[in-house]
């Protein structure tokens, strides 16, 4: 680009840099740093849009929530699974030692203070991400009381962690507080 | 194809080397546009236009294939996916408003390229073929345009489709079920919406193949120059790199000074506010028009208010269709053998009547279909066509041209020794 047979070009400056070459290098960077910032946009676009992000907090009355009951809703558009615990499934799981597990985690780690009847997990199989059963009535609980995942059989216990099976970790537990006894806000 | 004093692609890194042998792609970019394309010398600023055009094709198709990703085609959501767009999603409001104004500076950035060609005739022999597949994609652009602002699915989207298939309404016996086949229904319904999007969506890719077509043409004769005459030797031209690239570089510069202007401050100049009121099928719009760039068109199709052995109807949208046909037979209705309008007084003079003519339809193109306008656009009409059917032929035969350059050398430098001696290293192609 720097060998044109122009006259300006003959001028040469002392350190062998022409005027021409200081232009080139200053448009074609000022064009270069331009294109780079249009990426912003472009990229930025396929992002959460903001009707998504507005949408990312979920309410749920449990007041009708019986010991034993599970509800299913919706947060984030994935499944979210409220379970009020029985006192045999609270014993089934305080009963496990904590440090046999895969994803080493009690009951007390993953249910509020103060409500550790009720356990609010993600109906999400760490695994691949299928919906496990167990929380509407009559489906299968698998081998230890809690979630079973009918894709590649991963069985979790009554505090929803895993037992057997594929998954890697515990069935996740959101971050959710309690606004009132029986409202909680997940999200 | 090229003149033979065209530099050759020679790689010397050996990877290019080898990516020669088996896909030469760098080469052809080289021989398009690189050092390899030998370009007149004296090309002023009417010629940026096309590579600003191509610009804007890709522009449209970026920004276009990334609101496809948010917009919903269906008539009960698709004015308010296109709020979304504006409200939701992140830069969306950047990405719609580079798209809405993006399509009326291609119009502009078109317009020029055209107007370029009838002031220097770039459209005779050899180019005949380059300015057909031109004309092609106008109208093929024109359609587009026109699919795109139904999207949106406002009044003016709503009345416009409406309209505009009526056109095909007009045409006699048939006419009726070539509207409703071509909406899929009675009136613009969602069946319409959806044809238009997939068109739309389609369209521009057409296009973009029809613009390599223009290109692959153009680099025949190669191009022509605002002297008219045809390159002779090796000082005629200079490599289009980095001459024409940096020329063209600082004309891009300045259009996107000025289309910034618009997407940043003004975004809404150009557009027709009705157009955010969602689509209403039982009230039409006090003032229907289409975009500004369609203006002329729609003035010439309701200049016709008279039934003269066919319907009125049916005149006017003839008369429209023939305004743009009627480019097609340029090569053959211009006879002088001069190019350039520099050379030919006569020619120069009606070029811009022509033009004043044009800018007459576009005013009432846009204004109320009342008195004056209406007998305005009549007349302006008529000029249109006695130009390119009467006026120029005559011209052609009757003028007396003005002495033209030896060549493109002498133009620019006054004389041009070695042609003068011919030593020219060869002829145009
Ligand atoms: C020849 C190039 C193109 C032209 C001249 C063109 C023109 C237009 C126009 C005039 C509008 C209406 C603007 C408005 O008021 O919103 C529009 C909208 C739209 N176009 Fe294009 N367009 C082109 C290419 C494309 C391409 C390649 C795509 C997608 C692949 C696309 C997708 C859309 C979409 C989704 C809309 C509706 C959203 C909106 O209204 O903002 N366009 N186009
Ligand atoms: S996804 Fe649940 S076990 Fe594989």
């Amino acid at each position: 680009m720097a060998t044109t047979t122009d006259t300006a070009d003959t001028v040469v400056a002392e350190d062998g840099v022409r005027r021409r070459d200081f232009i080139e290098i200053a448009a074609v960077a000022t064009a270069g740093v331009g294109g780079i910032f249009t990426l912003i946009p472009l990229i930025s676009q396929m992002s959460m849009s903001k009707d998504v992000l507005a949408d990312s907090t979920t309410e749920l009355d449990i007041s009708a929530l019986e010991p034993g009951q599970s509800i299913k809703a919706i947060f984030r558009k994935q499944p979210v699974f409220v379970r009020n615990l029985t006192q045999a499934e609270i014993d089934a799981a305080n009963a496990v030692d904590v440090d046999d597990l895969r994803d080493a985690e009690s009951l007390a780690d993953r249910t509020l203070e103060g409500h550790e009847n009720i356990l609010v997990v993600m109906g999400v199989c760490t695994h691949l991400g299928c919906v496990p059963l167990g929380a509407a009535q009559g489906e299968i609980k698998g081998e230890f009381g809690g979630y079973f995942c009918p894709c590649h059989g991963s069985h979790y216990d009554t505090a929803a962690r895993i037992r057997k099976g594929p998954a890697p970790t515990n069935l996740e537990v959101p971050e959710y507080t309690f606004t009132s006894d029986t409202t909680i806000v997940i999200g | 194809m090229s003149f033979p004093w065209a530099k050759q692609y020679e790689p010397t890194n050996p990877l290019m080397k080898y990516l020669d042998e088996k896909l030469p792609l760098p080469r052809l970019v080289y021989n398009a546009v690189g050092a390899g394309y030998p370009v007149p010398r004296n090309l002023s600023y009417m010629w940026n236009f096309g590579v600003l055009a191509g610009f804007c094709l890709v522009l449209q198709i970026v920004t276009g294939v990334v609101l496809a990703m948010h917009y919903a085609a269906n008539d009960a959501v698709a004015f308010d996916s296109v709020e979304h767009i504006m409200r939701d999603v992140n830069w969306g409001w950047l990405m719609r408003y580079a798209h809405a104004n993006g399509a009326s500076f291609f119009f502009i950035v078109i317009y020029l390229h055209i107007f370029r060609g009838f002031y220097y005739s770039s459209y005779k022999a050899p180019r005949e073929m380059i300015w057909l597949i031109g004309v092609v994609i106008f109208l093929l652009t024109m359609a587009t345009a026109f699919m795109g602002y139904v999207l949106p699915w406002g009044q003016m989207s709503f009345w416009g489709a409406k309209v505009i298939t009526g056109l095909f309404g007009a045409i006699p016996l048939v006419g009726e079920s070539i509207q409703v086949w071509l909406l899929g229904g009675y009136a613009p319904d969602n069946a319409a919406l959806n044809r238009f999007f997939s068109l739309h969506f389609l369209l521009p890719f057409v296009i973009a193949g029809v613009v390599i077509l223009h290109i692959w043409a153009l680099h025949i004769p190669g191009s022509s120059n605002p002297t008219g005459v045809e390159v002779k030797s090796e000082s005629d031209t200079l490599p289009f790199h980095p001459y024409y690239t940096a020329k063209d570089g600082l004309g891009l510069a300045v259009f996107l000074i000025f289309y910034a202007a618009f997407v940043f401050f003004m975004p809404n100049a150009l557009g027709h506010p009705d157009n955010y009121i969602p689509a209403n099928p039982l009230s039409t719009p006090a003032l229907i028009v289409p975009e500004w760039y369609f203006y002329p068109f729609y003035a010439i199709l309701r200049a016709f208010t008279f039934d003269f052995i066919l319907p009125a109807q049916l005149w006017g949208v003839l008369a429209m269709f023939a305004s743009i046909l009627v480019w097609f037979f340029l090569p053959w209705l211009d006879k002088s053998p001069v190019r350039s309008g520099r050379y030919r007084p006569l020619f120069r003079k009606f070029f811009w009547v022509l033009m004043v003519d044009m800018a007459v339809l576009f005013y009432c193109g846009g204004a109320h279909a009342e008195e004056p306008y209406i007998m305005i656009s009549q007349i302006a009409t008529a000029y249109y066509f006695l130009h390119f059917l009467v006026i120029l032929p005559i011209i052609s035969s009757i003028e007396k041209p003005e002495p033209l350059p030896f060549s493109i050398t002498e133009a620019v430098l006054g004389s041009d020794e070695k042609a003068a001696q011919g030593d020219s290293a060869g002829t145009a192609a």
